[in-house]
């Protein structure tokens, strides 16, 4: 054998592949079909928004913010507002934290669904993508009937809500989550003990918790591996530490696991967002009372000068921020969103930096590949749940 | 924890390091050090030790003070400690000529956030392994996030086929495309 040609190969992978979600460029060596080394190239999607951010004013982010990860818009916004109304000193009402509570975690079922249907299409289950963008389609229905915008509501604003509940969307929402579980189990028929998804995703893309730390992986990864991290639970925000949820884990850091980690989590989110849609009475508040950041009401804007003059301002200037910093982490879909805001007491902020879940994952690609067959990037790629438009900024 | 106990903690593990509290709007949950640039890597070290156990690398990013303050930057770093449930911000001040000590050989995470840094703000990680841009191309002059970089810089693109009209017959084509759309159909 000993004129065999031994020399390993490298194939480009990307950025135009079906399977890499988006723009993310994979340089891997090949030997034969083992991966011998990869070497992940981003920054295709990159737009500048973390710059951008910082000429506009502090309600005007959000819009920006929400097109980072874009399977997740409003948990990135959400983390934006929290920061600011950190700096700010705000408390949202009770109904304001149920209704972000309901819009965070119909936001996670979304970004989960679509990780689904193409985790699943990838890997040769087309129906799967078929399913799930099903029920997909009635998410983003909803969003439209609160923000009216399918992908990017803004609905999230800092200070509370961008205006009240529509008529008839509580109702909605409870139609959809009545259909869910059952379209779950649907989903879990297909797929969760099918023989070629178990011999495609078992022991495949293996990860242990303790890598997880040092390659800053949290979310359904670190889950999946063993650890219990979940922002919801460890550093509660908008109120998630008054909801009942398990925080769902599994054992061997593979893709079957971070698959059956992820459909799990979406039965949790539908538990949380039912316990949600109860503490959301018919009427009441859809903002914080403070004067300086949420305009006055139409009524009195059209009667009083003063809500007049306070209106004008809020349009015009823009409420200004006190100096200071603040990050609040928030537990996307993909892990430990946050972001990271920098106020110079004006009315634009000084920095904006969106913590990106994805990035992490792009980096430690190799602990998941190296190793593997080149099939398995395919389905390592998929059960990472990379969103490259989070990735790049 | 607050900040002022971490830094005891620290204190007997990194003799000689001048930690400064920081106040912060979100303190109450994310406690907030200055760490002296040469002590970093002990300290961060030092925060893996029992009693403290940030184990798990969260975020490296940093902020351009330019021109108010001196050292203008802010290398910020987020560290997690999964099991105590607790949060902790290390800041770093330099300036661009000085070199911050990479954190890769405690926490490899931290090698695309470094990268990420080097190339929109232009602070270079020392002993980082391969610290090249992560953002823009390769071949892009200057750091985006610094704040005397310009908004609306023209730059011609590098990548693309040049355009294969002069300005003369774009603005012609464009006059004449105007009068088709503007005369009345007979």
């Amino acid at each position: 054998m000993a004129d065999v040609r031994t020399e390993t190969m490298t194939v480009n992978m990307g950025p135009q592949h079906p399977s890499t979600h988006g723009v993310l460029r994979l340089v891997l060596e090949l030997d034969g079909e083992t991966v011998v080394s990869v070497s992940p190239t981003i920054g295709f999607l990159h737009t500048g928004i973390e710059k951008t951010c910082e000429q506009k004013k502090w309600q005007q982010v959000i819009p920006l913010v929400e097109r980072m990860d874009y399977l997740a818009p409003q948990s990135n916004s959400l983390a934006f507002c929290l920061s600011v109304e950190k700096i700010l000193g705000l408390e949202m009402p009770e109904r304001v934290q149920a209704l972000r509570v309901l819009i965070a975690e119909l936001q996670r079922l979304s970004s989960h669904l679509v990780w689904f249907g193409t985790h699943a299409m990838e890997i040769g289950a087309i129906t799967g993508m078929l399913y799930a963008f099903r029920e997909r389609e009635i998410l983003l229905n909803l969003f439209e009937l609160l923000g009216g915008f399918r992908f990017f509501p803004s609905y999230i604003r800092v200070g509370g809500l961008r205006e009240d509940i529509p008529r008839g969307f509580k109702e909605a929402v409870k139609e959809f989550l009545d259909r869910l579980p059952g379209k779950l189990d649907e989903y879990e028929t297909l797929i969760t003990q099918n023989p070629i998804w178990l011999d495609r995703t078992r022991g495949v893309g293996v990860i242990s918790y303790a890598d997880c730390c040092k390659w800053g992986l949290y979310g359904p990864i670190a889950r999946a591996a063993g650890g219990d991290f979940d922002v919801r639970r460890a550093f509660p925000y908008t109120g998630y530490d008054t909801y009942e949820f398990d925080v769902i884990g599994a054992s061997n850091g593979d893709v079957y696991d971070r698959y059956l980690v992820r459909m799990a989590e979406m039965r949790e989110s539908v538990k949380i967002c039912n316990q949600a849609l109860d503490r959301i009475a018919p009427v009441g508040a859809w903002a914080c009372d403070d004067k300086r950041i949420v305009p006055p009401p139409k009524d009195q804007v059209y009667t009083e000068m003063e809500a007049l003059i306070q209106h004008f301002l809020i349009y015009s200037q823009g409420f200004t921020v006190p100096a200071g910093d603040a990050y609040v982490p928030v537990e996307g879909p993909r892990g430990e969103h946050g972001c990271y805001v920098v106020s110079d007491g004006t009315n634009r902020p000084w920095r904006v930096h969106m913590r990106s879940p994805g990035l992490m994952a792009c980096q430690a690609l190799h602990k998941f590949i190296v190793g593997g067959m080149i099939a398995d990037v395919i389905a390592v790629i998929g059960s990472l749940d990379v969103v490259m438009g989070g990735v790049d900024r | 924890m607050t900040a002022a106990d971490i830094i005891a903690a620290l204190a007997p593990a990194v003799p000689g390091a001048a930690y400064e509290p920081l106040a912060s709007a979100d303190s109450d949950v994310t406690p907030v050090i200055l760490v002296p640039a040469e002590h970093l890597i002990a300290t961060c070290q030092a925060l893996q030790g029992p009693g403290l156990e940030y184990v798990a690398f969260s975020d490296v990013t940093a902020v351009d003070f330019h021109p108010a303050r001196d050292p203008r930057f802010d290398v910020v770093y987020h560290l997690v400690s999964p099991h105590r449930r607790a949060r902790v911000r290390l800041k770093v001040r330099v300036n661009a000529d000085v070199e911050v000590p990479s954190l890769t050989p405690v926490f490899p995470g931290a090698g695309w956030p470094e990268r990420e840094v080097y190339d929109l703000f232009g602070i270079v990680f020392d002993g980082h392994q391969d610290l090249r841009r992560l953002m823009m191309p390769d071949d892009w002059e200057g750091h985006p996030l610094r704040k005397d970089y310009p908004v609306q810089l023209r730059k011609d693109a590098q990548t693309y086929m040049p355009l294969q009209v002069t300005e003369e017959e774009f603005r012609a084509n464009v006059e004449r495309d105007r009068h088709v759309r503007t005369t009345p159909k007979p």
